[in-house]
């Protein structure tokens, strides 16, 4: 799903705080696992992530879903314990784990308390190195993936960003739904989760945060207590997506009130020298809050929409500047034209210096509030190592946004923004939108 | 079971999923300006912010017959103009500050809240105190807004069936009490919403000795009762503030049925809800007994009663769960939800649902299972101090539905002093009583829509 990892990714991006009392102490466990921790002992707890690049884009083209029903299985029964038995193991530590799955990685988050910790840590090994995927876990869970699939065909938000995505990417994995369909879920049989078991979840490929009560020695041993059975050897990804939708619109009828509009185009890379260029454009055009250009032409000045944003999709294998908003049927086509206007003027005339001296004030002074507690800062750890960026990124970040020019900004809004080449997928029943506007 | 699926049900409740409650620590500090304001200061020197949140005690259900909504358009309506800003100047100032703010709505409460660097406290006093009693209307603004809190409707329960049907059942369950009126208000009172009525509600309740002011973050006490002497303490209290006294519900003495059809519904369910009494002042020991109940029944998708027997023995529910928040101002509801597997209809749906609380009730309690509930309670005081805002908006909550610091603190060990015994006597007093309001949302048995959406390009 493009808009978790987005959101996850940019999360990295601007997480980590300058702030003198965090810390980030770099791990290499005896087994040879890097980590990062920032340790605390104030509360008695420790948060882990867990995040294995690869995620759902590894699935076999003939078992489209398996990557995400496996991930659904792997609280269902580990070792000699079946789902109940381990559901009652780990409430009985009041231990948390989560396991999720996304295109570029699946996670696990976990938190467990100081006083069971190992207990806890043993609990999770079992999840990830020994689930059962007993039979009747599998038709379970399927009928739960299944119950999702339909869910999502009748949601309009779904429906927006899949057919976007369908569109976009074709017969690349990114063009697919992670969950598979009806038909590819129907047809996964045991040997498929068993297959993107061995694939998703190795030593090879994992990166891990983890923030709380534990010190570095004690970490160390931890990581290789829960990962330390899992293979060292992973498979190769799929290659990079080319974004293959050009200007226009597609509209999907869907009976409700309001229409979903998903947009966008081609975006920049995370290591392209202009990307922070790129992400100061991004919060003055729609990033979060009522200040972005778009909040304020779209619903402060006209009313047309509850909430509109933008946001890099930093996806690893296709990055993509997009948006999102809804309205009423019968004043999305002129928020339409609204959000294509303000992209031509950003295109042709950069933004103002009042624009580009507020996001990076308001940029790099919510930088070290982002911190919000260990479970917080163990995703930023671990999303910031999946994203190669270094530790003393911490340092450098908030000099490397204010070093952007309104040059800057106005050489990549030319070179980015392509109003022309904006795509919309709007689904409802939007009045007086013909497609081709 | 997947997140997925459970997070998105327990949305469609409207409900959270995990009790939400404030720790009893000792680095809480609680003091009132002469003018009537509580303050209740958090702190927590982890992270160089703060979070500031002005909490209103009047909400939705305290809304005049006839302009559902207005609490829920003030709050909007409160970002505009001040005497000293200019309409959206709040909010702008706060981002320039490296900040977030935000507002929201209950029936209960209304609460504004920032989170910013600590040292800009003092500014977000400043901006809050001048909103307090000095907001400007302008006409054209209350008109834009209008338009959009309508695209909010549109969005947040128009667009959703299973929002719709939630909203239904509300209505149904509240005979009287405004709890049964939606927050957003309904579709054909938010239309004729003018400034006057937000004028109105403004002048009755926005007053400091009906607010509660919560600071959480890298705060002492002492500085913030200093800031808060110098920006609130000029505001004088109210000449006349109304007492919350909401309609009372009567007595149920009728089952009602709730049916709702509606083409984009993917997984039809039942929903079954009663009245349940909430945690009161100085009497928190019956709703702390129903937080076990709704745990042991149907909290955990894996061991609770219903989701052991229906999802994974029987394989007759996709999700099957119970639901009960236990702070309210007035008795709220107790909701048990059976989502069936393809094949299972709603009718035996409904059974399934009735043979579980049957089934507690004659079996009674296992010990383990209650002493894994009681433990993760505990823990979850401990996980909760992870999150300062979490924290401040915990005992905004408590606090603006009336109960006391006291009240609060207590708590933690009324629900560690519950039995299975105390279970159980709550459990036969709540499913006495037959009046319950059982709803089923329903696909349309007209043409199902295509699985493969028409697309024009």
């Amino acid at each position: 799903m493009i808009r978790r990892i987005a959101a996850a990714l940019i999360a990295a991006c601007l997480a980590l705080p300058a702030a003198a009392n965090i810390e980030i102490e770099e791990v290499t466990s005896p087994g040879g696992i890097e980590a990062w921790l920032v340790a605390d002992d104030s509360i008695p707890f420790v948060a882990l992530e867990f995040w294995f690049i690869g995620g759902s884009t590894l699935d076999r083209p003939e078992a489209r879903g398996a990557t995400y029903l496996m991930m659904g299985l792997l609280e269902e029964g580990a070792g000699d314990l079946d789902a109940q038995g381990f559901a009652a193991a780990r409430e009985g530590l009041a231990a948390s784990f989560e396991f999720d799955s996304f295109r570029d990685a699946v996670t696990v988050s976990a938190r467990m308390l100081s006083e069971n910790r190992d207990q806890a840590a043993d609990l999770l090994r079992l999840a990830l190195s020994e689930p059962r995927f007993d039979a009747d876990a599998i038709e379970r869970v399927r009928g739960q993936v299944l119950a999702i699939i339909e869910g999502n065909a009748r949601d309009p938000e779904e429906i927006a960003s899949a057919t976007f995505n369908a569109l976009a990417y074709g017969d690349h994995p990114y063009g697919a739904a992670q969950e598979g369909t009806a038909e590819s879920v129907a047809a996964l049989t045991r040997e498929d989760v068993l297959a993107a078991h061995r694939a998703a979840l190795t030593q090879a490929r994992v990166v891990v945060g983890a923030a709380g009560d534990i010190t570095a020695e004690e970490l160390g041993l931890l990581i290789d207590r829960i990962l330390g059975d899992l293979p060292t050897e992973a498979p190769p990804r799929p290659g990079p997506a080319d974004f293959a939708l050009e200007g226009g619109v597609t509209v999907v009828d869907f009976p409700s009130p309001q229409s979903v509009a998903f947009f966008g185009h081609a975006g920049i890379d995370r290591d392209d020298p202009d990307f922070f260029a790129a992400f100061v454009l991004n919060q003055i055009l729609g990033g979060g809050g009522f200040q972005s250009r778009l909040m304020t032409e779209v619903r402060e000045e006209r009313g047309l929409t509850y909430g509109i944003g933008s946001f890099l999709s930093l996806a690893d294998l296709s990055p993509g500047m997009l948006g999102q908003f809804s309205s009423s049927n019968d004043l999305v086509g002129e928020a339409i034209a609204v959000v294509k206007e303000q992209w031509a003027d950003l295109a042709a005339n950069g933004v103002s210096q009042d624009e580009l001296d507020a996001a990076i004030r308001y940029m790099t002074g919510e930088y070290p509030l982002r911190f919000d507690g260990n479970g917080t800062i163990a995703g930023i750890l671990a999303a910031m190592q999946s994203d190669d960026i270094p530790v003393d990124y911490v340092t450098n970040r908030n000099a490397y946004v204010e070093a952007v020019t309104l040059e800057d900004v106005r050489r990549v809004a030319a070179r980015l923004m392509a109003p022309d080449d904006l795509h919309f997928v709007v689904v409802g029943q939007p009045e007086g939108l013909s497609p081709g506007n | 079971m997947l997140r997925h699926l459970s997070a998105k049900f327990g949305l469609l409740l409207g409900l959270s999923l995990t009790p939400i409650t404030a720790q009893a620590a000792g680095d809480v500090t609680e003091f009132f300006l002469d003018n009537g304001l509580q303050v209740v200061v958090i702190e927590d020197d982890r992270t160089p912010a703060v979070t500031h949140m002005m909490w209103y005690r009047v909400g939705a259900a305290d809304e005049p017959p006839g302009i559902s909504g207005i609490a829920h358009f003030l709050e909007h309506l409160m970002f505009k103009a001040t005497d000293d800003m200019p309409s959206g100047e709040f909010s702008r100032v706060v981002e320039a500050n490296g900040g977030s703010d935000n507002a929201f709505v209950s029936w209960d409460y209304t609460a504004f809240f920032q989170r910013v660097a600590a040292d800009r406290l003092g500014l977000m006093m400043q901006m809050e105190a001048d909103r307090m009693r000095d907001l400007v209307l302008d006409p054209a603004e209350v008109d834009t807004e209008r338009s959009v809190i309508i695209e909010e409707r549109a969005q947040r329960t128009d667009s959703s069936a299973g929002a719709l049907f939630n909203e239904q059942m509300r209505a149904a369950l509240f005979l009287n009490h405004p709890y049964g009126i939606p927050v957003i208000g309904w579709r054909h009172e938010m239309e004729e919403l003018t400034l006057e009525h937000a004028r109105a509600f403004y002048e009755t309740w926005y007053h400091p000795d009906n607010a509660i002011l919560i600071v959480a973050g890298d705060v002492t006490a002492d500085q913030v009762r200093a800031l808060a002497e110098e920006h609130y303490g000029p505001i004088p209290a109210s000449s006349s503030l109304p007492t919350r006294a909401r309609p009372a519900e009567p007595p149920h003495i009728a089952e009602r049925r709730v049916i709702f059809e509606d083409p984009r519904v993917a997984n039809p369910y039942v929903s079954i809800q009663m009245l349940a009494p909430v945690r009161e002042p100085g009497d928190q020991a019956e709703a702390a007994a129903l937080v076990y109940l709704a745990e042991l029944l149907g909290g955990s998708g894996q061991t609770s009663l219903m989701a052991r027997t229906l999802q994974i023995e029987e394989q007759r529910s996709l999700y099957a769960a119970a639901f009960y928040d236990a702070t309210s101002f007035d008795p709220s509801g107790f909701s048990l939800i059976n989502v069936p597997v393809p094949g299972v209809t709603l009718e035996e749906a409904e059974a399934d649902i009735w043979r579980m609380v049957d089934r507690f009730l004659s079996e009674g309690i296992d010990p383990e299972h209650f002493a894994r509930i009681r433990f993760q309670l505990e823990a979850a005081r401990i996980y909760e101090e992870d999150n300062a805002q979490g924290l401040a908006r915990a005992w905004g909550m408590e606090l603006a539905t009336g109960l006391s610091v006291a009240d609060i603190q207590a708590w933690p060990d009324v629900l560690a002093a519950v039995t299975p015994e105390d279970v159980m006597t709550a459990a036969r007093r709540l499913f006495d009583d037959p009046a319950t309001v059982t709803g089923y949302l329903m696909r349309e048995d007209a043409p199902t829509p295509p699985t493969t959406p028409e697309v024009s390009q």
